[in-house]
């Protein structure tokens, strides 16, 4: 047993507990949090995604141990429909997703790589969304909405 | 959010109230009532020929289906609430239900809100079942905003001393045509209170449940909110995180439960040595037979603890009789437990001895695994005084009965509350997970609940069956096909039933001794081929192991549709090209209903197809391409694609670059959610149709995560889907949330032939396969 503390969208937090336990337990069950989704705990299809410091990273295979005196964000601190990011706005408007269950790892993944690389191309958009599932097929329209989303970002100028 | 997963148990229109029953009416003989909220009561004038029979009051009938206000009930600010006793899965349903609701009730479409699933708010119209979310479910829901009308519209003629006849109502106000002051609206009519009136029912409840009002419906040439494309309402919470999921549902006081199964198929408990988890603080291990679980206060702990737990297991008196690699093998010798012969038409073995040529092919498909994007959750409170589920089952109805009839208690005291989960696209884990929950909350006396790890989900689930497919015609001497012959030999598809009421199909169930039914089925090719004779069977083998398997099959998106037409759709090309015919022209010769005909010439005009009555001849180059088609029908529905695919010969890749889709459902009622499903069916069954096989050997399934049980990525996505959708307004709409599936094997692998010249008979068309293909079957043969 310890005590972690990080911040989650700016707030400061702290977790009592097995230092061992992956973030996405201390998120979701001692924070509340349910964005980031428990999808395999194998770091395999993204539905826990979070950012650490800026960086996607799969909080199912992060022990809580890892994350101390860091920062995360949720999806929750990507963006809200008072002020959503680009993305949630395009995806939105792309009426992307069917179930929605894996959404979470999509936004948080597209955002942290057009952050990165504001001009990816449609093969580097690719090669950085390649190791997330959907189990629904919604795959069309999620490009369709990242490049949406790249396009409105360009246009504001926020990532040029 | 239109689905509106409602979690509590409240009731939101019994609260409102305002009149009391005094202040209410009645004619004598029919009771007829007419009251706004602000007290209006206009009885005089009123005949019981024109009655409303309703007894608006603030109390709401017992949930029967023969009652309206289990349909439809308008709340005192005029929204309206429509009861869905099915449930969407992500497809957008219910955007297109209210369109169909507000268009019969003549209310702005947001205005309507789809309730979806819950045991104590809808009845039970079959839960999510064979794409007939609009096909069947929408007709109650139809019916019962029409006739909200028509009584609405009657206590609006009292109201303002007119009559119906003078009465127009738009956007949820009744108006009258002579003095357009005079108007009232729905919400004055009734808002927050109760129709209480009957409406015909046809005694049936699940998917064949219907009722009847004496209102008329619209008739299609006047819809103007059905056919519209209106955006999703129902996305936002999803990409805001706003919203639950079951998985997100919390219980105070609940338990975590991990699942302990066997790795070994068919192993038994021999011991369990509970101080294997003594490190982990609190956990406990709850066991009945073989029903095994760890129990945490934290879930974490719950985790922990069923990956310490060590289990000594008894293997089973003898391994599966096969494996992943004689499968095929062991289904051509197997007994045959049910053979059905659905279609017999002409003379089949005499156009086959008086054939000039006789053209056969047979074709093999894996078990596949649902695979959902999570693992299934549910949770279950087990009180005396009765029991709570949450679930993400999609025939939630279904595990209702399904947990008291394990539980041995009625019915009526266990209420489910449907909360959406990782897309479920048939029976995958949720049914187990919500009756393990439900035993495990009574072992316990807690709320308990259970989340599957990776594995429970991929190893664990019910699968889609193995099977293969026999096809042989009979050939004339012009080419003509004067037989055809389709048997199928597979697995059951239903060895567990696609809904959870009976618990001897529940893995809780068959590890507690209840013995498995072992359910059979199978099915046959749908199409509309017009061969003078023709017959279509299929046979059933036993299951690999009776109880409690980890093969257990039951119903994946489109049941044994993708295996059939991936066998029957290739005979298709086979044959036309066996006989010198152009693909689409073969398919237009015999299949001749005007719907086909139009279909296909719309397919073949909208998809750049190139005609093709050979193999084109080998290609040089890295990259072969290759045109294809399939077509089938699905319940009513009419639909052919055409694809366009690059095989890559160096890495045996294909990419399925440009797709074309012609479709025809009758009344398209939102057609960019049709398109947005279609593409969604498409690129899941592409999924299937390169990369899903479940692998196992005799002891055990090896598919246990997404390295084990690869599905598509986004580099494999489409370039293209367009889609041709055929609006046929005079037609009732037929499903589209599963015909798109089947097309999908068959018209990528007559692709691959148009490349390279070689059949691919067996799915899933691997690259590995496609390598081995390529090198042992040299690009221009026309048998493989």
């Amino acid at each position: 047993m310890s005590t972690t503390s990080f911040k989650v969208d700016g707030q400061s937090v702290k977790i009592d507990g097995d230092p061992q336990m992956p973030l996405l337990y201390a998120l979701r069950d001692e924070l509340g949090l349910n964005n980031p989704k428990f999808g395999c705990g194998l770091a395999q299809c993204g539905a826990c995604t979070v950012h650490l410091n800026g960086v996607a990273t799969r909080s199912c295979v992060v022990p809580v141990s890892a994350v101390a005196n860091q920062s995360i964000t949720t999806l929750k601190g990507l963006g809200t429909p008072e002020h959503p990011h680009p993305l949630q706005s395009a995806f939105v408007e792309e009426q992307v997703t069917q179930c929605g269950y894996c959404v979470n790892g999509w936004l948080m993944t597209a955002a942290a790589l057009l952050q990165k690389n504001p001009r990816a191309s449609e093969a580097q958009i690719k090669d950085g969304l390649k190791d997330l599932k959907c189990r629904c097929g919604s795959h069309l329209a999620i490009l369709r909405a990242v490049k949406r989303a790249q396009t409105a970002l360009l246009a504001k100028g926020a990532l040029a | 959010m239109k689905d509106t997963q409602l979690n509590q148990t409240v009731e939101p229109m019994n609260a409102s109230s305002g009149l009391s029953r005094r202040q209410w009416l009645m004619s004598s003989g029919a009771l007829v009532v007419s009251a706004s909220a602000s007290g209006f009561l206009g009885l005089s004038a009123l005949t019981a020929s024109e009655g409303a029979q309703a007894q608006v009051n603030g109390t709401k009938p017992a949930l029967n289906p023969d009652e309206l206000d289990s349909w439809v009930a308008i709340a005192p600010d005029g929204g309206v609430t429509a009861y869905f006793g099915k449930v969407d899965l992500g497809q957008g349903l219910t955007v297109a239900l209210a369109q169909m609701v507000a268009e019969e009730l003549d209310v702005a479409y947001a205005r309507v809100n789809i309730v979806s699933g819950s045991t104590n708010l809808t009845v039970n119209q079959g839960g999510a079942s064979s794409a007939l979310g609009i096909q069947a479910g929408s007709k109650p829901l139809v019916q019962a905003a029409a006739e909200a009308r028509r009584l609405l519209v009657e206590m609006a003629a009292l109201q303002l001393n007119t009559t119906p006849a003078d009465l127009v109502v738009n956007q949820g106000v009744v108006k009258s045509l002579k003095d357009p002051s005079k108007a009232v609206s729905y919400q004055d009519l009734i808002g927050g209170k109760f129709f209480n009136s009957k409406v015909e029912w046809n005694k049936k409840l699940g998917n064949p449940l219907e009722i009847k009002g004496k209102a008329p419906l619209k008739k299609p040439a006047d819809y103007k909110i059905v056919g519209q494309p209106i955006p999703r309402t129902d996305l936002a919470w999803r990409i805001y995180g706003t919203g639950e999921f079951v998985s997100d549902i919390r219980v105070p006081g609940v338990l975590h439960a991990r699942m302990v199964r066997t790795p070994m198929a068919g192993a038994t408990i021999a011991s369990v040595d509970e101080s294997s988890i003594q490190s982990v603080l609190g956990a406990k291990v709850i066991r009945q037979q073989n029903f095994l679980a760890v129990v945490a206060e934290k879930e974490w702990d719950a985790v922990k603890a069923a990956r310490l737990l060590k289990v000594k297991w008894t293997p089973p008196a003898s391994p599966m009789p096969t494996n992943e690699e004689n499968v095929y093998q062991h289904l051509s010798s197997a007994p045959v437990v049910k053979r059905v012969e659905e279609v017999k038409v002409g003379d089949v073995s005499a156009a086959f001895k008086g054939a000039k040529r006789i053209i056969e092919a047979r074709y093999h498909w894996p078990f596949q695994s649902h695979a959902s994007m999570g693992p299934a959750c549910a949770i279950a409170d087990v009180k005396p005084e009765g029991v709570t589920l949450w679930t993400s089952s999609q025939k939630p109805h279904y595990a209702r009965d399904g947990v008291a009839n394990l539980l041995g208690i009625d019915p009526k005291t266990v209420t489910g509350h449907w909360v959406i989960g990782p897309g479920s696209y048939g029976r995958n884990d949720a049914g187990d997970a919500v009756m393990d929950a439900a035993m495990l909350s009574k072992l316990t006396g807690r709320p308990v609940r259970v989340q599957g790890m990776r594995h429970d989900a991929t190893h664990w689930d019910p699968k889609a069956p193995a099977s293969i497919h026999t096809a042989r015609a009979a050939i004339d001497e012009s080419g003509a096909v004067t037989g055809y012959e389709f048997v199928s030999k597979g697995f059951s598809r239903v060895s567990i039933e696609s809904n959870e009421a009976d618990p001897n199909d529940s893995l809780v169930g068959m590890e507690m001794g209840l013995p498995a039914r072992n359910g059979v089925g199978f099915g046959v090719p749908g199409e509309a081929y017009q061969f003078p004779a023709k017959f279509q069977a299929w046979e059933v083998v036993p299951d690999l192991i009776k109880q409690a398997s980890p093969l257990r099959t039951s119903h994946m998106r489109d049941p044994v549709g993708l295996q059939i037409q991936f066998a029957s759709e290739q005979f298709m090309d086979e044959v036309a090209f066996e006989t010198g015919v152009d693909p689409i022209a073969f398919r237009m010769r015999y299949a001749t209903t005007a719907r086909d005909q139009d279909l296909f010439a719309q397919l073949r005009d909208k998809s750049n197809w190139q005609t093709r009555r050979a193999f084109a001849g080998p290609q040089k180059g890295r990259i072969l391409k290759g045109q294809g088609v399939a077509y089938a029908h699905r319940g009513g529905t009419i639909l052919a694609a055409v694809v366009h695919i690059e095989v890559d010969r160096q890495t045996g890749r294909i990419w399925a670059r440009k797709f074309t889709v012609a479709h025809d459902c009758g009344l398209v009622v939102n057609p960019k959610g049709i398109q947005y499903t279609i593409e969604g069916a498409l690129v899941q069954a592409l999924s299937r149709t390169l990369y899903e096989e479940v692998h196992f050997d005799e002891h055990q399934v090896k598919s246990v995560d997404w390295l084990t049980y690869p599905i598509l990525t986004i580099h494999d996505t489409p370039e293209s889907v367009d889609l041709v959708l055929i609006n046929r307004p005079e037609l009732p709409p037929t499903g589209a949330g599963e015909a798109t599936n089947r097309l999908i094997p068959a018209c990528v692998a007559n692709a691959f032939f148009d490349a390279t010249g070689v059949r691919l008979r067996q799915a899933p068309l691997t690259p590995k396969r496609v390598l081995a293909a390529l090198k042992q079957k040299p690009a221009g043969s026309t048998q493989a």
